[in-house]
């Protein structure tokens, strides 16, 4: 139960992107059309999970024992951007087919706020590895969510009359603002 | 010195990096639900960049360039963890209503993005300008979006009561919606001013000609 609850938190009612607006670069930057910003939100499922399950024991059994905790943001960077380039190397090697449709985002996610957030809220909530992981993989269905969304929507605003002032990026902004409205709703969920 | 002004002007609204270049999102509208916020913010941000440029820049023809990008990493984080820390000891409630966003400068693609850009290739004087054009470019942005929102949001400006007694705090304002709600009219409005200035750099050209 506890862990439904968790997962639908981070899923919906914390919605990473619109509720605490992490993530915002990729969000704006790459939800063009909408294979690519689901390409983008699978690659960074993938990534977000992996890095949960390296950082976590990292920082409980190593940096913790050590009394290092203060080199937490400079150890995770690290981790994260080897831990990206590892996947790049192997999917690349192994699963070319996967590589390819989500190959060309895994750079990209390195310096995506989103991996750090997520690896640094797991420690400071205090949750368990499995706990950890499902907080991850809500996340990251969250990122999707809204990123597919916005590129729906996107696509619909190219052709629509809209004022002047707002053409170009003020329009994305306004339109994820409603979309912010709209998972508002979901904030009595769970209690 | 006019190249440095110009170089420092650059960054405050026509390489705006929140409003222009659109990178370094994330903080600046989290962050901006009250003035007090957004300026612990805004300097953390400055300091962390000017740093980290100056370092960088010093230090450009010593890096190889094989392994240039995780070195910017690591002396981007070495800073970051010292504003953390020292907010945390010195400013404990500035750093946690801030939570996870002040480690979260290290990923801020505003300070690689310059870093990589920029201070890799030129002299410190100037990367140090270009720094605290950016940084303070992103600043005014920062206390320009959350005296917005505190005022409609709270009728408050750094806690202090602006708006009369009777005035009705629309909450919208103080909500996530909000916050992109007035980003979206602040590029607008940066749009706009860059438009103006350009045509004010224009104008004496064509009149010489």
């Amino acid at each position: 139960m506890n862990l439904a609850k968790i997962f639908i938190s981070a899923f919906l009612i914390d919605n990473i992107v619109l509720m605490r607006f992490i993530a915002l670069c990729p969000f704006i930057g790459m939800s063009v059309d909408v294979p690519k910003s689901f390409g983008m939100g699978l690659a960074v499922t993938f990534v977000m999970v992996m890095a949960t399950i390296v950082t976590w024991p990292l920082y409980h059994f190593v940096l913790i024992p050590l009394n290092i905790g203060f080199l937490q943001i400079l150890v995770f960077i690290l981790v994260i951007a080897t831990l990206v380039q590892l996947v790049e190397f192997f999917l690349k090697k192994q699963v070319p087919s996967l590589y390819g449709s989500m190959g060309i985002y895994l750079p990209l996610i390195t310096t995506n706020c989103a991996i750090l957030a997520v690896t640094f809220d797991n420690i400071t909530r205090g949750f368990n590895l499995v706990e950890s992981v499902v907080y991850a993989v809500g996340v990251a269905a969250g990122f999707l969510l809204s990123m597919v969304l916005l590129a729906g929507i996107r696509e619909r605003v190219r052709t629509s009359p809209i004022p002047e002032f707002l053409k170009g990026t003020p329009m994305l902004f306004a339109a994820t603002s409603l979309l912010a409205v709209a998972f508002m709703g979901f904030a009595g969920l769970v209690k | 010195m006019k190249r440095l002004f110009a170089l420092f002007v650059k960054g405050l609204v026509a390489e705006n990096p929140l409003l222009m270049l659109m990178i370094g999102l994330c903080s600046a509208l989290a962050v901006t639900t009250s003035v007090e916020n957004a300026i612990g913010m805004g300097l953390a941000m400055t300091f962390v960049i000017v740093f980290a440029e100056l370092v960088i820049s010093l230090f450009r023809n010593l890096i190889p360039n094989s392994v240039r990008i995780p070195t910017f990493i690591i002396v981007i984080a070495a800073f970051t963890t010292i504003i953390d820390l020292s907010m945390k000891a010195y400013f404990p409630e500035l750093s946690k209503a801030m939570g996870v966003f002040i480690p979260l400068i290290v990923v801020n693609c505003i300070i690689m993005g310059r870093v990589e850009a920029f201070a890799s290739k030129e002299k410190p004087v100037d990367a140090v300008v270009d720094a605290l054009g950016m940084g303070l470019g992103y600043t005014w942005v920062l206390v320009g979006i959350a005296a917005f929102r505190e005022l409609l949001g709270n009728g408050t400006l750094l806690s202090a009561q602006i708006m009369p007694e009777a005035y009705q705090p629309i909450l919208f304002f103080t909500l996530p919606p909000g916050g992109f709600l007035v980003f979206a009219l602040f590029i607008s409005f940066n749009i706009w001013l860059k438009r103006v200035m350009d045509r004010a750099d224009r104008a004496p050209v064509k009149e010489a000609a």
